[in-house]
């Protein structure tokens, strides 16, 4: 939607070169007849306060991606492919410098970050990060923790277990207010920097506020290729 | 784009399965945002349908009575964001003489095909009708029962001789309470008569001419024409009471759903060379006119506010099966799930 100030990024990771044995990145791999990736974009496109949905790709598979858009996605306007960062924060950061090119970046600019691998998305939980990262100012989509968790710091012995009453698994989205996001991990040292393992922890080191949103159980990360199988389970019988 | 669709897998079970929409040039996507039960979903959810039937139609997500915002339309018909109310009646075939609802090759949604319980709905330019934008969501929800009754006034129409001083509408559930209404808009200089087992729902049948309890109906009425909308294991009752004060040559409308057989007064239905005429769904026209009949006579949705019952909303699974449970409990009303799921 023209004018929403609200953007998709997919940040689709992976490694490799076109060219050689080399393991296709993830989101390349098909479920019901179309890739991962697709699915994921198609969620996003369907949404029509999405202003634009930016798509993350390292740089040797920007073109491959830009050909699947071409091919599968029924409003590629909607849609653009840049390239990625070499860390998942700093290409978040280059989605932010990009919307800042269009001359789109304000102070109430909400990006809604997601993993290209994860397709089972749903409407609400998107509609629900837009709404607290407008609210909150970020938001990070979780569900409840249905394992005890356990803490090993010298990975040989216990140190703690924590109770599990309180503890939550991170899925995607995550979402944000972008110039909040950027100034903050501008001002991280290195050292800060370097312990980062994903964008909300940007907010909460700087003590800043990160509403949780409901996730699903199905919204899974299809890693391996047993999350594959759940994958075709999850699509269910096609009457 | 893999779409979250929400089956019915065994009776008081929901489930979230995944099915991939294929987007094309035909295709419109829809966001269902209002959606209402009806006592047909609820047989299904009770599993109060014969076991064959269970075991042949689930898992199937429910509801036909739904409204959403269209989302996508390749053929450029709506504007993203319109305000819809949605078909579940879905024919493959066209047939000059026979209405696209009795058609046998047609599918209806929730009956055999997924119905709306859906995160987005894929379905075509003929099957979504505009609503008017000040529409109240939790009324236009219910659009599809009240075109049901539109159907059968218009079927009524039709087929009954043009004597109409007097109807009587027996029932005084939703079907009852819309058929009446609508008869009483529609043709405002016919005597609208409604037969009840409930004192209290009869009050709120404010625009009825009377009302009057079955078993205290003046021996001297006498009704033109009749229109059953009791269903269940009532039906038979109710028709045979119809054809005991219904005038000569008049036209029993039967809309009442039944699983069960219901013996009739024969005799008389011979000897006052009665019609009969049931009817069942509705059709595109029925919603399009419907939609005009509601644009001018507005007072129409004021008085179907009356049955809208509870609202819930639905952010989660169970808030589905929540709802169904209150559906189950209501004296009156149409539930309404608010689609946040």
């Amino acid at each position: 939607m023209k004018g929403s100030n609200v953007f998709g990024v997919v940040l689709a990771g992976g490694k490799g070169t076109r060219m050689g044995n080399v393991e296709k990145p993830k989101q390349f791999m098909e479920i019901g007849n179309k890739p991962i990736i697709i699915h994921t974009i198609e969620k996003f496109v369907m949404n029509s306060t999405f202003e634009k949905v930016l798509v993350l790709s390292p740089k040797q598979w920007i073109k491959h991606t830009e050909d699947l858009v071409r091919k599968y996605i029924v409003k590629p306007e909607c849609v653009v492919v840049i390239e990625g960062g070499n860390t998942r924060n700093e290409t978040i950061m280059n989605s932010i410098a990009y919307i800042e090119k269009l001359g789109k970046l304000n102070n109430d600019t909400i990006i809604v970050t997601h993993d290209s691998v994860r397709p089972f998305v749903t409407h609400r939980i998107l509609e629900e990060n837009i709404r607290y990262a407008m609210e909150v100012g970020a938001c990070d989509t979780v569900i409840p923790a249905t394992d005890t968790i356990v803490e090993s710091k010298d990975h040989t012995l216990i140190s703690a277990i924590p109770d599990r009453s309180v503890m939550y698994q991170g899925q995607t989205p995550q979402s944000f207010k972008a110039v909040k996001l950027r100034d903050l991990y501008n001002g991280l040292t290195a050292e800060e920097k370097s312990i980062l393992t994903d964008a909300c922890k940007i907010m909460v080191i700087k003590g800043e506020k990160v509403r949780l949103v409901e996730g699903e159980v199905s919204n899974i990360k299809i890693t391996y290729p047993y999350d594959l199988r759940v994958a075709e389970a999850l699509l269910g019988n096609t009457q | 784009m893999l779409n979250a669709v929400y089956q019915l897998k065994e009776p008081r079970q929901f489930e979230m399965v995944f099915k991939d929409i294929t987007f094309d040039d035909k295709h419109i996507i829809v966001r269902p945002t209002y959606l209402s039960i009806c006592n047909a979903d609820q047989r299904y959810y009770q599993g109060l349908r014969p076991k064959e039937v269970l075991k042949q139609k689930l898992p199937m997500a429910l509801i036909h009575e739904a409204v959403g915002r269209v989302v996508y339309d390749p053929s450029e018909t709506f504007k993203v964001g319109d305000f819809v109310v949605m078909i579940p009646n879905l024919p493959y075939e066209e047939d000059e003489v026979i209405a696209e609802n009795y058609l046998r090759s047609s599918r209806f949604r929730a009956s055999g095909t997924d119905g709306f319980l859906q995160e987005y709905v894929s379905t075509t330019a003929d099957r979504i009708v505009r609503l008017p934008d000040n529409i109240n969501p939790l009324v236009a929800a219910f659009t599809e029962i009240v075109s049901v009754s539109f159907h059968a006034i218009d079927r009524f129409v039709k087929t009954a001789h043009v004597r109409r001083n007097s109807v009587g509408v027996w029932g005084d559930g939703n079907v009852g309470y819309i058929t009446s209404l609508l008869l009483k808009t529609m043709y405002p200089e016919m005597k609208v008569y409604v037969m009840g087992m409930n004192e209290s729902k009869l009050n709120d049948f404010t625009f009825a001419d009377e009302t009057y309890l079955v078993n205290e109906i003046p021996g001297n009425l006498h009704i033109d024409h009749g229109f059953e909308c009791v269903g269940g294991n009532g039906a038979h009752r109710a028709i045979n009471q119809i054809i005991d004060y219904i005038n000569p040559e008049g036209t029993i409308a039967i809309l009442g759903v039944s699983e069960d057989l219901a013996p009739i007064n024969t005799r008389m239905v011979l000897e006052k060379g009665l019609k009969i005429m049931g009817s069942s769904r509705s059709g595109r026209n029925d919603f399009v006119n419907l939609v005009e009949l509601y644009k001018k006579n507005p007072e129409i949705l004021e008085y179907l506010e009356n049955i809208v019952g509870e609202q819930i909303v639905v952010r989660e699974v169970r808030d589905i099966a929540r709802a169904f449970e209150k559906d189950i409990h209501k004296l009156i009303g149409k539930t309404i799930m608010v689609w946040e799921k």
